[in-house]
């Protein structure tokens, strides 16, 4: 009794000020890219063929945050003379064409299905579905419960049916093998609901596109209303998608 | 012992150099060799023109190597010399269509068709939803009864099946059945271009990025001759302690909260996360992913990332110790986790169970103690003292090497600071016609990959094995005869990856 009051004590209060206040993350940390669109075209050729997602569009001069994994190695070309990665975490998008950037996303918060503010805005359940996920971008949800986050303190859960969701969230870069038990859970979820494709897996395959055993598009399969680049997204990046558009 | 070849972890051999012996001999050889305390590390098939070779590298004190030559099937060493075999010739005859005769089991892994055009072992039509042509595992009786859980689980984590033959709360069997996560990863990595390796290698488990990419880069840098700098072995070092850290802490909070004991869940979810930020200090990315890339890392550790990972050890220590404290101490946690899911010394080593859960049933085997690469040499070992194999031993296991791994990465940043320089990407040109394996201790035990080039040196096999695959017929095997509430508990002490076995 005594030990867990006293480690109560010294543990304190540990929940993030985000989003009251602006924070910082590490200055290693990779969001959204700054792209320079003057830069010479040889160099966009280099970084665009280095590109191990092939993300990179040279003659648009576009990074495709759907296909993304902000590895970084685009930006070790010349000192960053094509792009450079800021530290805004901010990176949700509600259609999948917003992911394609030379700049600067589209306010999210301002997106065209203003109905889910008013259906979900003071209460919203997803159910999560990992469909072929690393398990990077399941845990960086899961950490959204923990105090630090404390995610419920926003009126959103994650829950245990489909049938008491909202909506689900889809990680992983949708395995064949996984194919139908999605489509199951979606179709259990009442309607009206939202579909929230987390990391550049469910987005388009992330790492595995290619790969005849996957998918690699939620979009293709149902649907998708919210898009959460990363991998996996950071938990802020999450927090804040989630936040824009349903709040 | 002549038949096999000894090697080393991330030495890299001539294919020719591989003994090849026929299978009577090669049974013979490998019944021997894993009944005098050797284990398996690898066991596969690869195509060699119209031929079938399976290769074989085992492990006592030392590394060694074999192979031999099938057609269609062969003579099961599963049912010869034991189920050390189990999985990796049930994941043979699906990979590549080799029938193991009198394998007292067979069925599928993962769900796929093979790779070889051979008519299918197990008589799926793939068009078919997993499982397929397959009836589960029944147990028959008035009083006996049937649990299904999954693909898809209750919480935030990845999908597996699991069917429980129950009479009343007892579970007299656990079958697992996964390959829900199957992302065709080996296949894939034979036919896309060496700058994607790493990505996917990152993304073989997303808990192990820099255990499973730690072996792929150690394996391109033996096949391309590449050096490693000391300083940046240090930091990979320091990584790959990191995560271990960030798990092992995940994992002590997970068993808190699965025994209803909510503040060790609560303190240990959120230093976990600190933990994972230091990754994010190191590289940018909270798993690691980005860090390592062939011929050492991507950022160097600068003065500012070695003042914030001693600042945070520091802060972190004490908390960790009263946290495990409070946890440990608890006669209610206690109650739950002692005697519970236990796998004895003589099950675990016949399964060949690896890493802290080997390690909890008294298994000694550390990668970081028997091959050690990176910094490993240089540093002490670990021994663990709780080895009864129940819940309570697992909990323990992660306990101290919690604390050993905030020893290691003290005592690496107490070291002289050794200049090293960031790596550019490149494509290496691997040495032909040759062979090389890598073992890592990720934080669930032995990681493993296996490379074979072609005579061009480009890739031919690609060969992954994550530790749960030794692992999860250890899971299965704890449920015997437990009550079925504990099967969250068990679980959760034994962590498994769905998507590192699934590949």
């Amino acid at each position: 009794m005594f030990k867990v009051i006293g480690t109560r004590l010294n543990q304190g209060y540990r929940t993030s000020p985000y989003p009251n206040q602006p924070v910082r993350l590490s200055s290693r940390f990779r969001g959204l890219p700054e792209i320079n669109a003057a830069c010479d075209p040889a160099i966009v050729r280099r970084c665009a063929g280095l590109c191990p997602q092939e993300a990179i569009a040279a003659e648009k001069r576009t990074i495709d945050l759907g296909r993304c994994t902000f590895c970084g190695a685009c930006a070790q070309v010349e000192d960053g003379a094509f792009v450079r990665f800021s530290g805004i975490f901010e990176m949700g998008a509600a259609r999948r064409e917003d992911l394609i950037v030379s700049g600067a996303l589209p306010d999210l918060a301002s997106h065209a299905k203003a109905h889910f503010k008013k259906l979900f805005g003071r209460s919203l359940q997803l159910r999560q579905v990992s469909a072929g996920g690393c398990n990077a971008c399941e845990a960086d949800t899961n950490v959204l419960n923990t105090p630090f986050f404390d995610l419920s303190r926003f009126g959103i859960d994650f829950v245990a049916s489909p049938r008491h969701a909202d909506g689900i969230h889809v990680t992983g870069p949708i395995t064949r093998n996984m194919r139908t038990a999605l489509l199951d859970t979606y179709a259990a979820v009442p309607a009206p609901k939202v579909v929230i494709a987390s990391g550049c897996c469910a987005i388009s395959g992330g790492p595995f596109y290619g790969s005849e055993d996957i998918v690699g598009d939620l979009n293709s399969l149902i649907p998708v209303d919210l898009y959460i680049p990363g991998c996996p997204p950071h938990p802020l990046t999450t927090l804040h998608a989630l936040l824009a558009f349903f709040k | 012992m002549a038949s096999l070849l000894r090697i080393g972890n991330g030495e890299v051999v001539p294919r020719q150099h591989i003994p090849r012996i026929d299978f009577p001999r090669f049974l013979r050889v490998l019944t021997d060799f894993v009944r005098c305390n050797g284990y398996i590390v690898q066991f596969f098939a690869y195509p060699e023109g119209e031929r079938m070779r399976l290769l074989a590298v085992l492990r006592n004190s030392e590394l060694h190597v074999v192979e031999t030559e099938v057609e269609r099937d062969y003579p099961s060493l599963t049912l010869l010399a034991g189920a050390k075999f189990n999985l990796f010739e049930r994941e043979i005859a699906e990979q590549y269509g080799l029938r193991p005769n009198g394998h007292p089991w067979l069925k599928m892994v993962r769900y796929h068709a093979n790779a070889s055009g051979r008519p299918d072992v197990f008589g799926n039509d793939y068009r078919t939803d997993i499982p397929g042509n397959y009836p589960y595992y029944r147990v028959e009786g008035e009083a006996v009864h049937e649990v299904g859980v999954g693909p898809v689980h209750a919480g935030i984590i990845e999908p597996g099946h699991f069917r429980f033959q129950c009479a009343g709360e007892e579970v007299l069997h656990l079958e697992i059945q996964l390959g829900y996560q199957h992302r065709g990863v080996e296949r894939l990595l034979t036919t896309v271009p060496q700058r994607r390796w790493p990505i996917l290698c990152e993304a073989v488990a997303g808990d192990t990025a820099i255990g499973h990419n730690l072996c792929c880069c150690q394996a391109i840098e033996a096949l391309a001759g590449l050096d490693v700098e000391p300083g940046a072995r240090t930091v990979r070092t320091i990584a790959l302690e990191l995560e271990r850290l960030a798990n092992h802490i995940g994992d002590l909070g997970a068993l808190s909260g699965d025994v209803a004991f909510n503040p060790p869940a609560a303190y240990f979810g959120r230093i976990r996360g600190e933990f994972l930020n230091l990754l994010l200090e190191l590289c940018g990315n909270r798993f690691g992913k980005s860090l390592v890339r062939p011929g050492g890392i991507t950022q160097a550790m600068g003065k500012e990332q070695r003042r914030i990972i001693c600042a945070k050890i520091k802060e972190l220590r004490p908390e960790i110790i009263q946290v495990c404290d409070l946890l440990f101490s608890a006669h209610t946690v206690l109650a739950r986790f002692e005697y519970t899911g236990t796998v004895n010394r003589a099950l675990a080593d016949q399964l060949g169970l690896v890493g802290p859960c080997g390690r909890a049933s008294g298994l000694e085997y550390d990668v970081r103690e028997f091959f050690p690469t990176e910094r490993y040499a240089d540093l002490p070992a670990i021994t663990n003292r709780a080895t009864n194999g129940d819940v309570y031993s697992r909990a323990m296991v992660r306990r101290e090497e919690i604390v050993h791994a905030l020893d290691l990465i003290e005592q690496l940043l107490a070291a002289p600071e050794e200049a090293h320089q960031p790596v550019r990407s490149a494509e290496h040109r691997l040495a032909p016609a040759s062979f090389v394996v890598t073992l890592n201790e990720g934080w669930r035990g032995e990681v493993s990959h296996c490379l074979l080039t072609d005579d061009d040196g480009a890739l031919l096999r690609y060969k992954i094995k994550d530790p749960s695959f030794h692992n999860w017929t250890g899971l299965a095997m704890a449920l015997r005869n437990q009550a079925i509430s504990d099967f969250p508990l068990c679980n959760k002490s034994f962590n498994l990856s769905y998507c590192g076995f699934d590949l």
